[in-house]
């Protein structure tokens, strides 16, 4: 039945409802947040996430559309970051009339300027030689930071003043809530463009030369230009989440071109799911959530994220967004309600004894960390003493435990996920 | 007099010492319907290979229309008119069906590598996608990913992205290998019908298919050809009978 409405159906050619809906949910979305979450360090890490989104879906544009596998992606961000906090100072030193809202531009051209020029013998492979040459650009240029001081600002990094720019609309951008509205702004209008990039012929073919560049090229495509012209756009954007970063920290260090920062925008890509346009702005999200909430509860946060990485990696390549969306044909079939049931009582268990783990892990360094003496902690709002046993079985115990009936529940989670999926399903 | 569709020239090709290709000599006029067929190791797939620029040639010449192809990347080798399918499946198989058509039309309909359009936007490049859709019999098929397509499917699926670009000399290497009878009969038919006034070129191993799309026939055994000509004349060569097609006719009894 769909197959006949979607042949007879004429397919238009403006802008749909459905296919603007995500996208006005989501600015009205940023609109809202602010009023949500009132205090500046919230905003402060929503302006972070914003700025993450967009490098995250810069870097998909590498990983999940073109298959290129980089682990040199900060630069790109990087020195458009430089580039900009360079011209803050210009404004600020030569009264140039520059609206500050229009800098992460210049940003997106020179991230793109070193795109063209890396691209151009990079691009040529895909695969492992693009991932070395990816990792020998950035050390390259991470190296440099210390070298060309003039650009980078050596150690110190390079600070400027985003408040000296021509007004905009009697704004000049001394509040951090002023901030997020211009880069609301910016992610919105990159998401939206990147979505759009990969629509078109380039995008697409990007998609064909991801799955088999020979192919491609035996359809009349270069699969290196494809490529190339991939990269070059992953730059712009990249350079776009520089200027961001900019303008909303006032200061570029080395750190922003460092394999650090490149590795951890391939984990979040890969987290969010590169399989999916909204991937790595779950990723971006969820990550940053991770890095600034959890990492104010435990000095082992990165541990976490390590192992939620490594799980996400080994069960779930989809990633987050391959986790949702593959519930879709269950819920297109109406057998969403039959998955409830096994779902509570497989995931609840299970999150009570990583719970579980993670209070024993948190008891285990503290207990090897702390100074001689101390061994009154705070684990999960319980005030618990380390040298007693009580804590160390309980936490070893209710794991077990968590995980035995996990265990035992499974089965019947995986029968009804089939149930679920198949077309007959609920009536069987 | 118009230049042959295809033409090679002494070709050559070797792989360290050995020479796999032994100087290949053949003339394919417009329109024409020309098997290549021989024993198994004897170049067929190598002979490809060159002809459309995956392999660079050790000596010879081929010349596409009258030109030249020394030197050509495969992708424009493609852009010349010359379009290729390959022995083992070769499809973007995490795409959908539609999208394996539609990205096969992009270059040939003129989008290049524009990122200022909109693919979906373009309804003549919808109505062509489905056009050849209809044409490969996969409409049913249409958005599915193409990696789960059965093999037939997908064997006409690629017959689909090699014929979709427009190119006036189509090469197929071995369509129907691996197949049963009845999807044999099909793709044969598919066959027929999409290289209509084209030029075709196929390696192929089942005689029947052979002798039954096959204008002309040339036997490759070793790296040379050793007969071309009509059907009923390379059937009649006392050489060929000798080299391969004798023990193959008899297989099939």
């Amino acid at each position: 039945m769909s197959d006949t409405t979607q042949k007879t159906a004429v397919r238009p050619t403006g802008v749909t409802m459905s296919m603007a809906l995500p996208w006005l949910i989501a600015g009205a979305f940023l609109l809202v947040m602010p009023y949500v979450f009132t205090s500046n360090s919230a905003i402060t890490i929503m302006n972070q996430m914003a700025i993450t989104i967009i490098f995250a879906l810069s870097y998909n544009m590498l990983l999940g559309q073109a298959g290129m596998l980089s682990f040199g992606h900060a630069v790109y961000m990087g020195v458009g970051g430089f580039m900009c906090v360079h011209i803050m100072n210009y404004v600020e030193d030569y009264s140039i009339p520059l609206p500050l809202p229009l800098l992460p531009l210049f940003g997106g051209l020179f991230g793109l300027g070193l795109a063209t020029i890396v691209g151009s013998f990079s691009t040529r492979r895909a695969g492992t030689v693009f991932a070395m040459i990816s990792l020998g650009v950035g050390e390259l240029i991470a190296a440099c930071s210390i070298i060309i001081v003039a650009f980078f600002g050596g150690e110190e990094g390079v600070s400027g003043d985003r408040t000296m720019g021509l007004p905009f609309f009697g704004n000049e951008f001394l509040q951090q809530i002023d901030v997020y509205y211009l880069i609301s702004f910016w992610v919105m209008l990159s998401a939206l463009l990147m979505f759009l990039f990969s629509r078109t012929p380039v995008g697409r073919m990007a998609n064909a030369v991801r799955d088999n560049p020979e192919r491609a090229e035996f359809l009349g495509y270069s699969a290196r230009w494809v490529r190339y012209y991939s990269f070059c756009a992953a730059g712009f954007f990249a350079g776009i989440a520089g200027g961001l970063f900019a303008i909303s920290y006032e200061i570029l260090t080395a750190e922003n071109l460092g394999l650090l920062l490149s590795g951890e925008i391939l984990l979040i890509t890969f987290l969010g799911g590169v399989g999916f346009f909204f991937g790595p702005i779950i990723g971006a999200i969820v990550f940053t959530l991770l890095q600034t909430v959890l990492s104010l509860q435990t000095e082992l946060w990165q541990l976490y994220v390590g192992a939620l990485f490594v799980a996400t990696v080994m069960f779930f390549p989809g990633g987050l967004a391959g986790v949702l969306m593959m519930h879709v044909p269950a819920i297109r079939l109406g057998n969403a309600k039959l998955l409830v049931v096994p779902y509570i009582k497989t995931l609840i268990p299970a999150t009570i004894g990583i719970l579980a783990i993670s209070g024993f892990i948190e008891i285990l360094f503290y207990s090897r960390h702390a100074p001689v003496g101390e061994t009154e902690m705070t684990v999960f709002w319980t005030d618990i003493d380390t040298a007693s046993i009580v804590p160390w079985i309980v936490t070893v115990g209710l794991a077990l435990v968590c995980f035995w009936i996990t265990k035992r529940n499974a089965p019947e989670l995986v029968e009804t996920w089939h149930r679920a999926n198949a077309i007959d399903g609920g009536k069987a | 007099m118009t230049a042959a569709a295809l033409e090679l020239d002494g070709l050559r090709k070797s792989f360290g010492k050995t020479e796999i290709i032994r100087g290949v000599n053949l003339s394919i006029a417009p329109g024409e319907r020309h098997a290549i067929i021989g024993p198994n190791g004897a170049g067929k797939s190598t002979l490809f290979n060159l002809i459309t620029g995956r392999f660079p040639n050790s000596g010879g010449k081929v010349s596409l229309h009258g030109n030249d192809l020394a030197g050509k990347a495969p992708f424009e080798i493609n852009r010349m008119g010359l379009s290729r399918s390959f022995q083992i499946t070769n499809i973007f198989p995490k795409m959908s069906v539609f999208e394996n058509v539609r990205c096969s039309l992009l270059w040939s309909k003129g989008y290049k590598y524009s990122f200022w359009t909109m693919v979906s936007k373009s309804q003549d490049l919808t109505d062509a996608a489905d056009a050849i859709l209809e044409q490969i019999n996969l409409t049913a098929r249409r958005d599915l990913p193409a990696g789960v397509l059965s093999y037939a499917e997908q064997r006409a699926l690629e017959i689909g992205i090699t014929m979709a670009g427009g190119a006036d000399v189509i090469m197929l290497d071995e369509p129907t290998a691996g197949m049963s009878h009845s999807e044999t009969d099909y793709i044969v038919d598919l066959i027929r019908k999409v290289t209509e006034n084209k030029t075709l070129i196929m390696v192929e191993h089942d005689m029947g298919v052979v002798f039954g799309l096959a204008d002309y026939i040339s036997v490759l055994v070793y790296g040379e050809i050793i007969a071309t000509g009509r059907p009923e004349e390379v059937r009649a060569n006392p050489k060929v009978q000798e080299a391969y097609l004798g023990a193959a006719l008899e297989e099939e009894h």
